[in-house]
């Protein structure tokens, strides 16, 4: 009785997760492995295999894997600065990043467009001061440079907050015994934070690989991302079979995604929250 | 007597505005075990993060084995430290943890693994080198981080409150490990801490510290029985500071009854501070006392009966005895001679002891 | 010096990287020209036409009222479901969490058409009833993962000293509980109500026609070019949250200096 009760409050979220997560998921294996008629077939997951195909998929690959890198790069030296901050300013950090979100995603990217444009804000100041001009825009350049911004603060922010959940007298340790500040960043410092390191990659790559929005603002109709086929087989093809076929593959990328976080970071430790 | 192998000189330091240290001056000899005591923001950690490197004074001199080592970064600095909640790696198995200062200094596989083994055998660990710290009870993660710390064989090892997390009887046991470590491996610690028993039981010397200035430096027995002024006669044990009059050399006047003790030089009729440890004051029948009193509070603590005896002018004395005396019972007070400590009163409000905040 | 002006910069640098695209759209809130590319002169007629724009002022009311009701339900159900997981054995509280961590992790695109044949294959009707179940199903793991933390460092036994004294469990969970992990409740909702807000994707597949949000309608005014008084909303909304949050975030900070 006593374990039924505690049990109980579960229920509604069972249910809810069993119908909209679960089989929701199902049903796209049942898409992606049958055809018309009904019957099973592999035919939808190697169409990943034409040249169209798989054009699009090894693009979304390069371009997110870029787009990764550079947000590691760029966040990392900016997680420690602002962690190197004193005082209680947590709260403020994660309102500077999500703060952007509040005005739509859509038209953050497409204010890009107006920055980047050959006559754009960008090139107007580059050309004041006697610079060559940049043009990248649809270019896939462009949808780099959307990923990394569209994306960037889910990468500050697990590094931020495993970062700042070191002890400072950790660091001291190390310092203490002979480390160099170089030694104690590659020994101490770093491997400590792999944990939001590999949360925050997660958190950019999978939406990198995976869009078709920004694909579309920034890369005019000239690139065509893995995101841009599944989205047209559905809205506009109307083949849910080969759409799902395609998901399929791309849900492949997210469990090995899913499988190296698991390895590197055993007690869920990497959080945006 | 040992050299003088730490001399810190006029160090001050503040944060903020806020003034830490003022014109510290202390020096530490060789293979002593000194501990600075005081409350909590007495200064006595950040004396200890100035000796670790972890903090550069504003003013003043590190002085080290003859050499000024004041802005040297801790990783040159020969001394290791012990910090508070142990600061282990916890990505790093015990043995690499305490494999860490020696893999930096680029030491052989051998001659490591022989330390680790040795470290590990000194603080009864054998057979945890591939345990992670996660996995260890408090006490033994707190022996590790010693472990991490001696195997850099460093001429000083620095204790920031390193029983500070640990409960008490595990606290006393430390306190045995700690004294025989200090001898087996003959080095100088420098103990930093807010328990003044575990001072007591562990230093040779002491340093009593209070609003970043020293109140006493003294061996255990000597600050004990011969505190300096009330702040280090409150801070160190239970008391009775009491105001009194001096009358004349070793004759005092506490609550207007005459008690013979054996201070001389305070001039006549001055008025002190008078000390008496509860554990001194001896309770007799009213006939055979200097002062009488109404017993108002008793507890049996174990050892001896704590016992709250008010005389007839409103004053609690503090009384530690093996006789027991209910409460309303009329007892007579008096003190050994020797066994009454006169302070001079502060001369200044300045200098006012300070109340102790924890 | 060098070193700190040197990471002053990094940072600005960074925040103008952010916050460049927002500068540009409320500047272009103020255009007088109607196309992007050109500054005709400063205006504020956009931002009394956009309250007689039915249009965008109806995806606005359903993005708004989506949000809210979508975060508030993912609020209740993902914190009464923290308290069935937290008094799971470890073996389903992971198995649990794992499900949880399906919508954070999975695409969005994945999330969106997985739905969307849901709903097909369910024979309902796409609209706002469909948005709305969807957006409650990715806004509960926000909830769950920022209360969890929270319930976790909750010491049961002030629980039980309330059931001890005699309340019941439901008046203990409010009384008890409930202040307890409030802090992580509230970021929760908060999280979902953003990323609601802020969806387009999942919106994208599992709206019917007529139904819009302010995402799918400015997504399907990308080609004929977006309508000014987009850019002026979008102003109003960021400028509306950027003071509550401040007022938000300076109110605990003048607590703390109390303190």
């Amino acid at each position: 009785m006593n374990n039924f009760r505690k049990k109980l409050p579960g229920t509604p979220y069972f249910f809810w997760s069993v119908l909209f997560i679960i089989i929701p998921l199902c049903m796209v294996f049942y898409y992606g492995l049958t055809d018309k008629s009904g019957a099973f077939t592999l035919e939808n997951i190697i169409a990943i295999a034409t040249r169209e195909h798989s054009k699009a998929l090894w693009l979304s690959l390069l371009l997110s894997l870029i787009a990764t890198v550079i947000c590691l790069l760029l966040s990392y030296p900016l997680a420690m600065i602002l962690c190197s901050r004193k005082g209680g300013q947590h709260s403020v950090i994660v309102f500077i990043f999500i703060l952007p979100m509040w005005m739509n995603f859509l038209l953050r990217t497409l204010a890009w467009q107006t920055l980047l444009e050959k006559t754009g804000v960008i090139n107007s100041i580059l050309s004041f001061l006697h610079l060559p001009a940049l043009n990248i825009i649809n270019t896939p350049q462009a949808i780099v440079l959307g990923m990394v911004y569209n994306f960037l603060p889910f990468m500050v922010l697990p590094i931020y907050n495993a970062l700042a959940k070191i002890d400072e007298n950790v660091i001291n340790a190390a310092r203490d015994l002979g480390a160099n500040p170089a030694q104690v960043f590659f020994k101490v410092t770093l491997p400590l934070t792999v944990p939001g390191i590999i949360s925050g990659i997660t958190m950019v790559f999978i939406p990198a690989l995976t869009t078709f929005v920004i694909s579309n603002l920034l890369g005019g109709s000239k690139v065509l991302l893995i995101g841009n086929v599944v989205e047209q087989e559905f809205t506009q093809a109307s083949n849910w079979h080969l759409g799902s076929g395609l998901s399929i593959v791309l849900m492949l990328f997210i469990l090995l995604n899913m499988i190296v976080s698991a390895i590197f970071d055993k007690d869920g430790e990497g959080s945006v929250l | 007597m040992n050299k003088k192998l730490i001399d810190l000189q006029h160090i001050t330091k503040s944060f903020d505005g806020q003034m830490i240290l003022d014109d510290l001056n202390l020096y530490i000899r060789e293979n002593e075990f000194l501990t600075l005591l005081g409350p909590s923001g007495c200064g006595k950690t950040t004396t200890l993060r100035i000796l670790g490197g972890f903090e550069t004074p504003d003013q003043g001199h590190v002085i080290f084995d003859d050499q000024d080592i004041t802005k040297l970064p801790p990783n040159k600095r020969q001394l290791n430290t012990v910090f508070q909640k142990y600061a282990l790696f916890t990505h790093m198995t015990i043995a690499e943890n305490i494999a860490f200062g020696l893999k930096i200094k680029n030491k052989s596989k051998s001659y490591i693994n022989d330390k680790i083994a040795y470290a590990l055998k000194l603080v009864n660990l054998e057979g945890y080198g591939s345990r992670m710290p996660d996995s260890l009870s408090g006490g033994q993660q707190q022996r590790i981080a010693i472990a991490r710390a001696i195997v850099n064989e460093p001429k000083v090892l620095l204790l920031d409150e390193p029983l500070g997390a640990l409960d008490l009887k595990l606290r006393q046991d430390m306190q045995y490990e700690l004294i025989r470590l200090k001898n087996e491996l003959g080095i100088t610690f420098i103990y930093v801490t807010h328990d003044q028993e575990e001072a007591l039981t562990m230093s040779d010397t002491i340093v009593v510290m209070n609003q970043g200035y020293i109140q006493q430096i003294g061996s255990p027995e000597k600050i004990y029985n011969e505190p300096e002024n009330a702040f280090v006669a409150d801070f160190i044990g239970d008391s009775n500071i009491i105001g009194g009059t001096m009358i004349e050399d070793k004759l005092v006047e506490i609550l207007s009854a005459r008690f013979p003790c054996v201070d001389t030089g305070f001039g006549t009729n001055r008025p002190v501070d008078v000390v008496i440890r509860p554990e001194d004051v001896i309770l007799s029948s009213p006939a055979n006392g200097r002062l009488t009193g109404t017993v108002t509070h008793l507890i049996f603590k174990g050892v001896h009966y704590e016992m709250e005896v008010t005389t007839p002018d409103g004053y609690e004395w503090l009384v530690h005895s093996t006789g027991m005396y209910p409460v309303g019972t009329q007892v007579g007070i008096d003190v050994d001679p020797f066994n009454i400590q006169i302070m001079h009163k502060p001369a200044s409000e300045d200098e006012e002891a300070v109340k102790i905040d924890e | 010096m060098i070193k700190t002006a040197a990471k002053k910069f990094y940072v600005f640098l960074i925040f103008l990287f952010l916050y460049a695209p927002i500068a540009t759209l409320i500047v272009l809130s103020f255009n007088a020209s109607k196309t992007r590319a050109k500054w005709g002169g400063f205006t504020t007629r956009w931002y009394v036409s956009l309250f007689r724009n039915d249009a965008i002022m109806n995806a606005l009311l359903n993005t708004l009222t989506i949000a809210l009701i979508a975060s508030l339900t993912a609020t209740v159900i993902g914190t009464i479901a923290c308290i069935a997981i937290i008094n799971m054995k470890k073996k389903s509280r992971a198995i649990w969490m794992g499900i949880t961590n399906i919508p954070m992790l999975n695409a969005d695109i994945v999330t969106g058409i997985s739905l969307m044949l849901l709903f097909l294959s369910l024979g309902l009707k796409f609209g706002y009833g469909t948005i709305l179940l969807s957006h409650i199903t990715f806004c509960i793991p926000y909830v769950i993962l920022s209360v969890m933390p929270r319930m976790k460092q909750f010491n049961t036994s002030t629980y039980e000293a309330a059931l001890d004294l005699g309340a019941g469990p439901v008046y203990s969970f409010f009384k008890v509980v409930l202040p307890d992990i409030l802090p992580g409740v509230l970021s929760g909702f908060l999280m979902a109500f953003t990323m609601s807000l802020d969806d387009f994707i999942i919106t994208h597949f599992t709206k019917g026609a007529g139904v819009d949000t302010l995402s799918t309608k400015i997504y399907t005014e990308v080609k004929k070019g977006i309508k000014p008084e987009m850019y002026a909303l979008s102003t109003l909304i960021f400028v509306t949250v950027l003071i509550l949050l401040l007022l938000i975030n300076k109110a605990p900070a003048d607590k703390k200096q109390k303190a």
